[in-house]
């Protein structure tokens, strides 16, 4: 079923009877070439790469409860790729790129907008970060251009510019940055991988792997053993616990983090904005609501509700930053677990488990990784090989001390 | 959340700044055998159970006591709390 313009005409006149489910409800088979263990985002995204670009016809998703049940459900919806260590913005670019011609790719509407990101810094030793930033970013092909109080002023005059505490000076905009719907891209990558063959069984949780003389052979689940060449674990917030059932501790917290948003307001803000001095950063969804999150709650969670102290740490953000947004109505808010790795950064990577491969570790900045990550993640799984945007996405980095630690916060998680 | 800090009694965490695991007070030697290796993991591999966790916490705007700190990570329930210097002495008696 290919969806078009015409094909939405013709069905307005014949009565919307041809719609189909987008994805089948397969039974799982005895054994699969590749099994994913995962059914959010980047498990999806890895099993629509591994079928559509790298030609693999038996691969399976295994989803412990309903698709997109996770973080992919749960985020603030932004996409960017304004890193700025070497490690990470090619990376990050890579996966801006895929998600301009993610909706082509996939023949479904992700609602990918790219309405641009504007950083907003508040010193001077902030615009000299940010200028460097920016530089990092256009020499790993990006985008980035650094706008004055002025320009500033005139795009988003609502901005509390004279704040006595926190001035705003300026911000560092990436034009193609924005966001996308969220379900929609989880539910677009589904469909695809369905389309070329892949078996998406939900309601299907590992209980454990199956593990001979080193390699790995197949994973119980509670809907009988599932045999498999390669088995690829994408299931963040959660890595620890899985990956515990193959006898490995990893290098992560799995930590809340809130989000918000608003009742439904006419147009308003036409971009994403994150305030420089706070953890604070705000975007309006195509429904009017304002989305908006701070920082996570900073303790081991796996309770996917946060507590009120970071409830008001965020208000305060935005009414800092913007204060017209103090006479809007909260609402919603909700929490979703982040493995926190031990330097920010995440991992994809062979473990010492022969044929069983993780992808792991995106702290809060998994939801704009996601076309990369399942790339990259397929790559890896199809050819053995990391792809060359993630060769430094390695398991045993901390060991060797190679760390891509964006704020050189050291091996703490709550401070990535 | 409160904490029921063993000397001051039922305490805001929001006067606590979070560390981490309690395994953390547990430091490896570094003349023994192995100790890069035991470092490594020291620093970087976390206890990250979903259920009881013991954890350090420290009261920076109380009595700037560490504490440990039993908490379910599932409900965020506070079983219990503990000054870390007496589980750090307990843990160097059962050392020696």
């Amino acid at each position: 079923m290919h969806f078009s313009g015409l094909r939405v005409i013709k069905e307005a006149l014949t009565g919307h009877k041809g719609w189909k489910p987008l994805w089948r409800d397969p039974a799982p088979k005895p054994a699969y070439d590749f099994v994913i263990v995962g059914g959010g985002g980047h498990g999806l995204a890895t099993a629509f790469y591994l079928a559509k670009t790298f030609g693999q016809a038996k691969v399976a998703v295994l989803e412990k409860g309903w698709i997109g049940s996770g973080n992919i459900g749960r985020n603030t919806t932004i996409i960017r790729s304004n890193y700025l260590l070497p490690g990470n913005e090619p990376f990050y670019e890579f996966s801006m790129k895929l998600w301009e011609t993610l909706e082509q790719e996939t023949n479904f509407n992700s609602m990918v907008s790219q309405r641009g990101i504007i950083n907003l810094f508040h010193t001077d030793a902030q615009r000299d970060a940010y200028r460097r930033r920016g530089n990092a970013m256009l020499l790993a092909g990006a985008d980035a251009r650094l706008m004055g109080q002025g320009e500033l002023r005139a795009r988003l005059p609502y901005l509390n510019f004279d704040n006595a505490r926190f001035p705003i000076k300026g911000g560092l905009l990436q034009a193609r940055a924005g966001t996308a719907r969220h379900d929609g891209v989880a539910w677009g990558y589904a469909r695809g991988a369905d389309m070329r063959g892949v078996d998406i069984i939900q309601n299907c949780e590992v209980t454990g792997f199956r593990i001979e003389g080193g390699t790995v052979r197949g994973v119980e689940t509670t809907r009988g053993y599932i045999g498999a060449g390669k088995v690829g674990v994408a299931v963040a917030g959660s890595s620890s616990r899985v990956m515990q059932m193959a006898g490995m501790r990893l290098p992560i917290e799995s930590h809340v983090l809130q989000a918000f948003v608003s009742e439904g307001l006419k147009p308003l803000i036409d971009t994403v904005i994150t305030f420089g001095a706070g953890h604070f950063y705000i975007s309006q969804s195509d429904k009017g609501g304002l989305v908006f999150g701070g920082d996570i709650d900073g303790y081991n969670s796996y309770a996917q509700r946060g507590n009120l102290p970071v409830v008001e740490d965020v208000a305060e953000g935005g009414m800092a930053v913007m204060p017209m947004i103090g006479r809007a109505r909260l609402l919603r808010s909700w929490g979703g677990i982040m493995d926190m790795s031990m330097d920010g950064s995440p991992i994809i990577d062979a473990t010492p488990v022969d044929g069983l491969y993780l992808n792991a570790g995106w702290c809060y900045g998994g939801f704009k990784a996601t076309p990369a990550s399942g790339y990259a993640f397929a790559h890896l799984l199809a050819t053995g090989r990391p792809h060359e945007t993630a060769t430094a996405y390695r398991l045993d980095r901390f060991a060797r001390g190679h760390l891509i630690d964006e704020k050189g916060a050291g091996a703490q998680p709550n401070l990535h | 959340m409160l904490i029921p800090h063993p000397l001051l009694g039922l305490r805001d965490a929001q006067e606590f700044t979070y560390l981490g695991d309690a395994a953390l007070l547990d430091r490896p030697s570094p003349v023994a055998e192995g100790a890069e290796a035991a470092f490594c993991d020291y620093v970087f591999l976390r206890g990250n159970p979903a259920g009881v966790h013991r954890e350090l916490w420290f009261h920076e705007q109380g009595d700037r006591s560490w504490l440990v700190v039993t908490r379910n990570t599932l409900t965020h329930e506070i079983l219990g709390a503990e000054l870390a210097s007496d589980v750090a002495l307990a843990l160097k008696g059962a050392a020696e």
